[in-house]
């Protein structure tokens, strides 16, 4: 079987995910001005232990290989260690994001004596200036403390997860030398315009010309630098970039809420692309396996206005969550079209008027938060 | 190691199989893999390995007709590549 046709098998959903992320929490003690759950306060209605162990069972019956875990900020939790625990004795394997905050070095420890567990750490800069703009004062020293705590208790490889922005970009190979480093792993994502995200977006993603150079980085790097297959729209470029050409959104990925809301991918926390809640009888597996929206992404989907542009095949109208949260047609051109398509409809698009998150976790603004949220912007 | 229908072969310990309507999907524990089995004939051999002596018999044991062998060969040896398979370990 190609390459192609397996990708055409994918389109059609597997028969449990392969790309679950599970975010344990709103709360978290970071503002990041493109947070893409909007996080900040907990949730009164969060999953207790009893029923996030519960979902846990449900996705090992599914033989789900392994989750992302995230939030907010997953550490926060005080069952986090117990969660992670009864997954990994489950077999199912973690991954989760933290922004480092609690790994201090007893923590790190535990965590270095742990199988089948992987930790990203979150940084989004080289240098306190740069990262501290986007996800807040002291958020790079915090960071960087993880690491070295982590390299001190050997953990081994764990990751560097950076959003790439018009601001860094340029410290691409800086980020790579920094990852070396430490023994870990680059992972770059592409910025989305979800959450907080949909309002820093037009300042903060990259510039169609920044767009080829991250393109030509990751030819350059690509088999050594995990992108959680964030870039396929730069596929129209030219050759396509390692990894899986295609949205996996209630396909191959979903996402699940800390209140167990679960929704086609992490970029899509809004009502419409709501599949049902783990709370509903017959679980997460019934909303996987069994809900119209899943169900309906899982038809042959329409290029629409794509149709008739020859790099449709490339990069396959790109990310539906950018289209959606920049108010562009679902089949249509994605707003970081390294074609220009999208450019004269999102002129047209008055600010504002795009579909709004249906939930909130931000903390209540501050003069702290109104400085960053400034200066991220220039 | 190149895999021959003498070789003794034996799942990877560290890895999961889950079927698929193409196939399955198995995921390596240890390398954090993912790899397609893209023909439900191969998954049916891959989960067989340990029941039999070595790959001829477990090709014979599935049915295999002996022309396509030199294809689940090949399948194999990928696999093996790739860590899904290797040989069969003397304790377990």
């Amino acid at each position: 079987m190609s390459a192609k046709s397996l990708v055409e098998e994918m389109k059609r959903g597997l028969d449990a995910p392969i790309c679950l992320t599970w975010e344990l929490t709103y709360a978290c003690n970071l503002q990041c001005v493109h947070c893409l759950s909007s996080s900040g306060q907990r949730d009164e209605r969060e999953l207790s232990t009893e029923e996030a162990k519960k979902i846990l069972d449900d996705l090992r019956d599914l033989q789900v290989f392994y989750i992302n875990i995230g939030g907010g900020e997953p550490m926060v939790r005080r069952d986090f260690f117990e969660l992670l625990e009864y997954s990994v004795a489950n077999g199912i394997g973690v991954k989760f994001s933290t922004n480092g905050a609690f790994i201090d070095e007893e923590k790190a420890q535990r965590l270095a004596a742990m199988d089948y567990l992987d930790i990203q750490i979150s940084l989004d800069g080289v240098d306190a200036a740069t990262n501290d703009a986007v996800r807040g004062e002291g958020s790079y020293d915090m960071a960087i403390r993880a690491m070295e705590n982590l390299k001190a208790a050997n953990f081994g490889q764990f990751k560097i997860s950076v959003v790439v922005t018009r601001h860094n970009v340029s410290q691409l190979d800086q980020f790579k030398a920094l990852a070396d480093h430490y023994g870990a792993q680059l992972r770059i994502t592409r910025l989305r315009p979800a959450g907080r995200g949909a309002d820093t977006w037009h300042e903060l993603h990259p510039t169609n010309a920044q767009q080829r150079e991250i393109y030509n980085w990751l030819l350059k790097h690509g088999e050594n630098v995990l992108t959680g297959d964030s870039f396929f729209h730069l596929n129209a470029l030219g050759e396509s970039l390692p990894g899986l050409n295609m949205c996996g959104a209630g396909r191959v990925v979903c996402l699940i809420d800390p209140i167990g809301d679960v929704y086609a991918c992490p970029f899509v926390i809004h009502d419409e692309f709501k599949a049902g809640n783990v709370r509903d009888e017959g679980g997460f597996a019934k909303v996987w396996k069994q809900s119209d929206l899943f169900l309906s992404l899982r038809e042959p989907q329409s290029a629409g206005a794509c149709a008739s542009c020859g790099a449709f095949d490339a990069c396959q109208g790109g990310c539906m969550a950018a289209k959606f949260f920049t108010g562009l047609p679902l089949d249509g051109p994605d707003p970081e079209c390294v074609g220009g398509d999208a450019d004269e409809a999102l002129s047209i698009i008055s600010r504002g008027s795009e579909p709004k998150p249906s939930m909130d976790h931000s903390k209540p603004v501050t003069l702290t938060r109104k400085k960053l949220s400034v200066s991220a912007s220039h | 190691m190149t895999v021959a229908l003498e070789s003794v072969l034996e799942i990877h310990p560290q890895v999961a199989v889950r079927p698929e309507t193409f196939g399955a999907l198995a995921y390596h524990y240890g390398n954090r893999r993912l790899i397609f089995l893209k023909h439900p004939d191969v998954v049916t051999v891959v989960q067989s390995l340990n029941s039999h002596p070595d790959v001829q018999s477990t090709l014979s044991a599935c049915g295999v007709a002996p022309e396509r062998w030199p294809s689940f060969v090949a399948a194999l040896s990928s696999l093996e590549t790739s860590e899904v398979v290797r040989e069969r370990q003397i304790a377990s």
